[in-house]
């Protein structure tokens, strides 16, 4: 078996049809005649440039308006007027054949584009080869791999897919694609889980070991892959492909229905996300909202600070995109543990303990002041909700929200208009705000329990060190007797409290949680489905019941077995 | 025809506005160049705009030369400072 990174789940069973895409040799050659070569280039030209007119058409139809961009790209590039030129050039000077001079030329691109230290600039480069690769077949004419007019049902294997290959295939026919780069974020991995295709990336060699038509089993979530498996394999993971369907329609059916539950308490189901990109698995998956937006992912891997326009739009996109449902973005939450090229942090003896999140924004106002600017002015595109992580005393609030009353004047001085009524509200991940939150809650608009620190801090156990691990556990009795404080102050005051820590996805916790009153769950997008499915098979009175036995117990261990017991 | 101009969006000449700004410049007859520290490149090719790598605060010139030259120079201007319609 091999293992690589499952980026879109479902299992595939079938053929592989492998995809190749490597170089192709060009050799120099002295020609005779240049207007004979330079004909054959202008032709290739204008054919790839038919051809990509009528990608981009059929992707604008199939895909919407903003996948197909990428070939109106590709259609600048192809007609860019330097390249052709310099390509008639070297012919003309060299007297060589049109594919080594298009290939040297578009190359020298290549190499320019890919030494850049812009993750935008690298992407172009790959542009320019699925370009540059369609050219020069054209030139050669070399027969360009036409995955719209499959024969028989295949699971796609390729060293990576260039856009105009998903674009182009004939969707019904494929079943899976397996590739050997990429990652959660790369083209192949984007396409597959919006065609709902289950594909596994990053497998490095799969293109070597095996070949046309071996049989092929693989399972998009656990990132496994089986060649020529046996009978008995096959007929598991048949049966495993089954399942998983039924259960896929059974949730299917339960978007657009509401998280109800038997006795009518409603409750949301939100999707935590780091990066504009993921709102497409939010829509999938049918969140009611974002309970927590990290910024953090827009100040890393990066040269310099971000800015406010980058930030502005980065916000606008999320909240324009599932508008008018509420979106939490949570301020940076940043420290020692993370590297940051231009930002210098001391070496620290206990980074979770440190100089991070809002004790460092209100240290270093200015990059504070820039977010909250950018937040501001982009809460007029939607439903937007700020959130301060790491608060552990009123006086930090306090002045966050005096920071935050600063920016507002401001805008008010430039005239740039903001939302009026933003909700404001804080995390409770230290104990210490737990401890307070009938204070805090006089202060805030709504709390986000953030459980993964709230247990680390709670119970002294560094997440990370495998050999305390056991120690760490969602279902310690004093953890959950800190949500129960949180959530009983917070109603206290009339306001709401979510929970944005991996508890709230987990099946195990989500009937505890109910009990407890929370009324905001934010979980991985994956999980939203089948929690709307618990969720709707519960009754609150019953639940209350069982969260107030549950938090009287001594143990974790008590607990845990008593819900196992109860509820599966 | 030349004349000066500074960029003065956030993102500079990169991604959309580059786009924007050779397609804008495609539409005219004339030979169009941007200079920029010495070096020259030509307005209507998206990997020499990109490639140049204009950010916020470069102070390019725009050269034109043909039957469509002032008009062409008005428009490209007229794009660069209004930030590309961005905020």
């Amino acid at each position: 078996m091999i293992i690589g990174t499952g980026v879109s789940p479902g299992i595939a069973i079938g053929k592989a049809l492998l995809i190749k895409n490597e170089e192709i040799d060009i050799q120099k050659k002295q020609i005779e005649n240049i207007e004979i070569e330079k004909n054959r280039f202008i032709e290739a030209i204008n054919k790839s440039k038919k051809e990509l007119i009528s990608i981009r058409d059929k992707a604008l139809k199939e895909l919407g308006k903003e996948k197909s961009a990428i070939f109106d790209a590709h259609l600048m590039i192809l007609e860019d007027p330097e390249v052709v030129e310099s390509t008639l050039k070297k012919i003309d000077d060299e007297k060589v054949n049109a594919e080594y001079a298009f290939k040297q030329i578009s190359e020298q691109y290549i190499i320019v584009f890919k030494s850049m230290d812009n993750e935008y600039m690298r992407e172009r480069a790959s542009d320019i080869r699925d370009v540059s690769s369609r050219v020069i077949k054209n030139i050669l004419g070399i027969k360009i791999t036409d995955l719209s007019m499959l024969d028989e049902e295949v699971i796609l294997v390729a060293h990576d897919l260039t856009p105009s290959e998903t674009a182009t295939m004939d969707k019904k026919k494929v079943l899976g694609f397996l590739t050997n780069i990429g990652g959660r974020t790369s083209h192949t991995a984007i396409m597959s889980r919006t065609l709902e295709i289950p594909a596994v990336v990053g497998l490095k060699n799969i293109t070597e070991k095996l070949e046309d038509g071996d049989f092929v089993i693989f399972n998009g979530e656990t990132g496994e892959v089986m060649i020529n498996p046996n009978q008995q394999k096959i007929q598991r993971y048949k049966e495993l492909k089954h399942i998983y369907e039924k259960e896929k329609k059974e949730l299917e059916a339960l978007k657009g229905q509401k998280s109800i539950t038997k006795d009518g308490r409603i409750v949301e189901l939100a999707g935590n996300i780091g990066t504009p990109n993921d709102i497409e698995g939010l829509l999938n998956n049918d969140a009611e909202g974002v309970g927590l937006y990290r910024t953090e992912f827009i100040y890393m891997d990066r040269p310099s600070l971000p800015t406010e326009e980058e930030q502005f739009n980065a916000y606008k996109e999320v909240l324009e995109s599932m508008n008018p449902k509420p979106i939490v973005i949570r301020t940076l939450d940043i420290g020692g543990d993370k590297e940051l090229s231009y930002l210098k942090f001391d070496e620290e003896m206990n980074p979770f303990l440190g100089y991070r999140a809002i004790r460092l924004c209100l240290d270093k106002k200015d990059i504070f002041k820039t977010q909250l600017r950018a937040l501001l002015r982009a809460s007029v595109y939607g439903n937007l909700k700020i959130m301060f992580p790491m608060i552990s005393s009123l006086e930090e609030l306090l002045a966050a929200k005096r920071i935050l009353d600063e920016v507002k004047c401001d805008l008010e001085k430039d005239k740039i208009a903001y939302c009026q009524n933003i909700e404001v509200g804080m995390m409770i991940e230290v104990p210490s705000a737990a401890l307070i939150s009938d204070i805090l809650a006089k202060h805030v608009d709504f709390f986000s329990i953030g459980t993964n620190d709230l247990i680390q801090y709670t119970t002294a156990v560094d997440r990370m060190n495998e050999k305390i691990h056991h120690l760490y556990n969602p279902f310690n009795p004093a953890v959950l007797r800190l949500i129960k404080m949180t959530i009983d102050n917070g109603h206290k005051e009339g306001i709401w409290v979510g929970m944005c820590g991996e508890m709230a996805g987990d099946k195990r916790m989500i009937p505890i949680l109910l009990g407890l009153g929370l009324d905001e769950f934010s979980m991985s997008p994956i999980s939203i489905l089948p929690a709307r499915k618990l969720i709707r098979k519960l009754k609150y009175e019953d639940m209350k019941d069982l969260a107030s036995k549950v938090v009287n117990m001594s143990s974790a261990e008590e607990i845990k077995a008593y819900i196992e017991k109860i509820l599966f | 025809m030349k004349k000066n101009v500074k960029i003065i969006n956030e993102s500079g000449l990169h991604a959309r506005p580059a786009a924007v700004f050779v397609k804008s410049a495609s539409q005219f007859k004339s030979d169009i160049n941007i200079e920029l520290n010495g070096s020259i490149f030509n307005a209507k090719s998206i990997m020499n705009i990109l490639s140049l790598g204009a950010k916020k605060g470069d102070e390019i010139t725009i050269v034109a030369d043909g039957p469509d030259e002032k008009e062409a120079i008005d428009c490209l201007v007229n794009l660069i400072e209004s930030k590309f319609g961005e905020e």
